[in-house]
């Protein structure tokens, strides 16, 4: 086959899903991390947090079928080899956003004196999902070796990846709530920006030491230079966020968003900082995006088609985050 | 050591295919109920923008919180789906993934980012979107919905009667995406399962009303509701059973192996009889206890009454399993038939009569999920009729399946039976409390006769205490 022909599609697939995926993480990431933060002890702090994701949890995840529908049409055999080596965490995460995704429509809708079981449900379902997410992530990194370091590892990033969407939820929060809630969302923010920075720290070394290839890439050479402004750059944001959560909420409600923001280009950063270490392999130092590759005239089929359709996507993506603008009220059918 | 292996493998290949059949079978309920639900909604709307009759909003406003439950269940189990080509069938992929990736890949793109994101415009939105963008929102959801059916059911048609590719090296590549599309029986297959949906809507309005109704719920919603819904199944029923015999002629001709196991043929003959009862065995392959109708499936299918067709024994190794198919097809046409006396039934009292009387009424409850068991007895006809191939004539089952250890899968199979069974408990349980609740809720409730629909986004919002507590 003509290699030199082939070279771009599979590139720009991989391109777009991990596009996909990093916007699922923020967007999913969000409502999971507002899901396991759900308070046992507020009723209504539990209405307000809820309400705050309603409109935006299903597209949410769309986006982890669309991640996830990228791999199986543009790399079938990646994603054979990564659910066949992921079986059983993959049940237990679907069983888990099964669960959360339900009990969001089941806790208005089922007899009041239930409402509060369906309010665990979420928060258990939602914790299920972010454990298992930073689990796989963890196996996958580890290129799915069966030792203990390597589960041991994995456990770690269940819980960083936990701590991550935990904090990316809760500015979520500070920016969506007002009043105790708000406070209270700070609060949660800066235990789980600290959490977020143990783990940032534990990938990046675990990253370095797992495999020779990756130490190249980072420090075999001038590219080395570029970790000066990347480490800069995290820690004036875990920083900054850290001293305005302090003051949360400030006069007028004064920069709000800031903490989501911050958040986001966490979430950009340990995303390219991960596609820089294993690019161009899918399946970590075994199968590289081109050796997986769907045949070109599907590729180029689906392409035509997300050419055209991924730019609506995002337009009415954005429509729908301005009907809802600004602070969280109730939802009325 | 062999044996063993070779054990492990069946055992994996066994766990599976019920994990398939129960992902799909749970999945299936709720689309199914939501393609026409969506449609449904809007005429509500509709009719509610064209009289500013309060009653088709109170109806409107009822069926959206089910269509909503509706929705969340379909897309978490959905997204069930995308895993299991990979977790359990990677020769799947391996084999047409050039030809259903780029299907399920337009779904996605197309039909979902679409349903879901102006979903909440439709849910949430009202006092806050001019009612204009409301109704277009309902609009975009109802069409992101029956395109999702398109680009599925595309797929499956392919998979059943494969069209528009070459194999090269065991690969499928495409030649033409038109003739992938609009494979033969897609068209058939589409319409359908769309009708099965609008029927199985009918028919869960018509119970819910009727249930409401018995309850002494007396709100001109309910019967405007009821009214509705017995007046749709008994137009789309005899369509059903056109556009049906239609599909089983195009069946007839590019799957005869899949019509011989739902008539019960064992050897290929001419005036073949119409079994409405027989227990067919494959072992001895013949069946026993048969009640016939002499020459009647020959009419059916050649329309001639001395028409021949092929039976099983024509497909030795290449028919799949007969007792199955045969008795799925028969418990769909039973509920077809049940379908279409109760809705004929229903309109003439309602038209001629004016009111229903109360075993009428009763029937209706009893048909509420007449739809879910006709649609899953049809599906099961068509996909366990296309065994023992994955791809007919392309791919057989057995060669797609995952090598994962059979006890990773019984674990995971054990897992989803266990949430599908309490799901669906809780699901229909819900859609009773749902109606209990209605019927207490006063007519005059002044929530639905807030100026709901006003687009003004800084106005207070509307309460609406009496529904969604």
């Amino acid at each position: 086959m003509n290699v030199t022909s082939v070279d771009w599609l599979p590139s720009v697939f991989i391109g777009l899903m991990g596009l996909s995926f990093l916007i699922y993480a923020i967007l999913d990431g969000y409502d999971l991390g507002v899901g396991v933060l759900l308070p046992l002890d507020k009723p209504q702090q539990r209405d307000t947090m809820i309400y705050s994701i309603g409109p935006f949890w299903d597209a949410n995840e769309t986006w982890l079928v669309m991640a996830i529908g990228l791999l199986l049409i543009a790399f079938p055999k990646a994603h054979s080899i990564i659910f066949q080596a992921l079986y059983l965490p993959t049940a237990l995460m679907l069983a888990g956003l099964i669960l959360r995704g339900v009990s969001f429509d089941f806790r208005t809708k089922a007899p009041s004196t239930d409402k509060h079981k369906w309010d665990y449900a979420f928060k258990f379902g939602s914790l299920l999902a972010t454990l298992t997410q930073g689990y796989m992530l963890g196996r996958y990194i580890t290129s799915f070796e069966d030792s203990w370091l390597s589960i041991g590892f994995s456990a770690l990033s269940a819980i960083c990846v936990t701590a991550g969407y935990c904090f990316i939820g809760a500015a979520w929060l500070v920016m969506k709530t007002e009043g105790e809630l708000q406070r209270r969302a700070a609060n949660w923010a800066k235990i789980t920006n600290v959490l977020m920075a143990v783990g940032i720290i534990a990938v990046c070394l675990t990253n370095l030491l797992i495999d020779q290839q990756i130490m190249d890439k980072w420090l075999g050479g001038m590219q080395v230079l570029i970790l000066i402004p990347i480490t800069l750059l995290l820690a004036f944001t875990f920083i900054t966020v850290h001293l305005y959560l302090d003051k949360v909420p400030m006069e007028n409600d004064l920069g709000c968003w800031f903490p989501f923001l911050a958040a986001i280009i966490l979430f950009i950063m340990c995303f390219c900082g991960l596609a820089y270490s294993f690019y161009p392999y899918i399946v970590p130092f075994k199968m590289t995006i081109f050796e997986a590759a769907s045949a070109r005239e599907s590729l180029w089929f689906i392409f035509v088609g997300a050419a055209v359709v991924l730019p609506m996507i995002i337009g009415y993506t954005i429509f729908s985050y301005k009907v809802f603008w600004g602070k969280t009220s109730k939802l009325n059918y | 050591m062999l044996d063993a292996a070779v054990i492990a493998n069946d055992t994996s290949f066994m766990l599976s295919r019920i994990q398939f059949a129960a992902n799909i079978s749970f999945h299936i309920l709720f689309p199914t109920i939501n393609i026409a639900l969506c449609w449904i909604l809007l005429f509500f709307k509709v009719r509610y923008n064209q009289t500013q009759d309060e009653s088709w909003l109170r109806v409107y406003r009822f069926w959206v919180r089910i269509f909503a439950l509706t929705f969340a269940i379909g897309v978490v189990s959905g997204i069930t789906m995308s895993f299991q080509f990979g977790t359990n069938w990677p020769g799947y992929m391996e084999t047409v993934g050039n030809i259903a990736g780029p299907l399920l890949g337009y779904e996605v793109m197309t039909a979902f980012f679409l349903e879901a994101s102006f979903l909440s415009i439709m849910l949430f939105g009202m006092d806050r979107v001019s009612n204009r963008v409301h109704t277009i929102a309902t609009v975009l959801v109802s069409f992101g919905t029956t395109l999702s059916a398109f680009w599925i059911l595309s797929l499956d048609s392919w998979m059943q009667t494969p069209a528009g590719f070459e194999m090269i090296d065991g690969v499928a590549h495409v030649t033409s995406w038109m003739e992938v599309i609009f494979n033969p029986s897609m068209p058939y297959r589409l319409m359908h399962m769309l009708l099965a949906s609008g029927l199985t809507s009918a028919f869960l309005i018509c119970g819910i009303s009727a249930y409401r109704l018995i309850k002494g719920d007396n709100k001109k919603s309910v019967k405007q509701a009821l009214n509705f819904s017995v007046t749709l199944a008994a137009i789309l029923i005899p369509l059903q059973i056109f556009v049906g015999d239609l599909h089983g002629l195009n069946t007839f001709k590019h799957q005869p192996a899949k019509v011989a196991a739902m008539e019960g043929v064992w050897e290929t003959a001419t005036e073949v009889p119409l079994l409405l009862f027989a227990l067919p065995d494959q072992e001895k392959r013949e069946n026993s206890f048969e009640i016939k109708v002499p020459n009647m499936a020959s009419i059916i299918l050649t329309h001639d009454p001395k028409g021949e067709i092929k039976g099983l024994n024509e497909f030795i190794d290449k028919h799949p399993p007969v007792a199955p198919v045969f008795f799925s097809f028969r418990i769909m046409i039973g509920m077809g038939v049940l379908m279409l006396l109760f809705s004929w039934l229903a309109t003439y009292q309602f038209v001629l009569k004016k009111q229903y009387p109360p075993w009428l009424l009763k029937a209706g409850i009893a048909m509420t999920f007449s739809g879910w068991l006709a649609t899953l007895a049809g599906w099961y006809v068509t996909e366990i009729g296309r065994q023992p191939y994955l791809v007919t004539g392309i791919l057989r089952t057995k060669d797609a399946v995952t090598t994962t250890p059979p006890a990773d899968i019984a674990l995971s199979l054990t897992l989803y039976l266990v949430i599908y069974g309490f799901l669906l408990i809780a699901y229909i349980r819900t859609l009773f409390v749902m109606a209990n609740r209605a019927v207490i809720l006063e007519e005059s409730n002044a929530s639905l006769t807030g100026k709901v629909l006003v687009s003004d986004a800084s106005k207070p919002v509307t309460t609406n205490e009496g529904v969604t507590s």
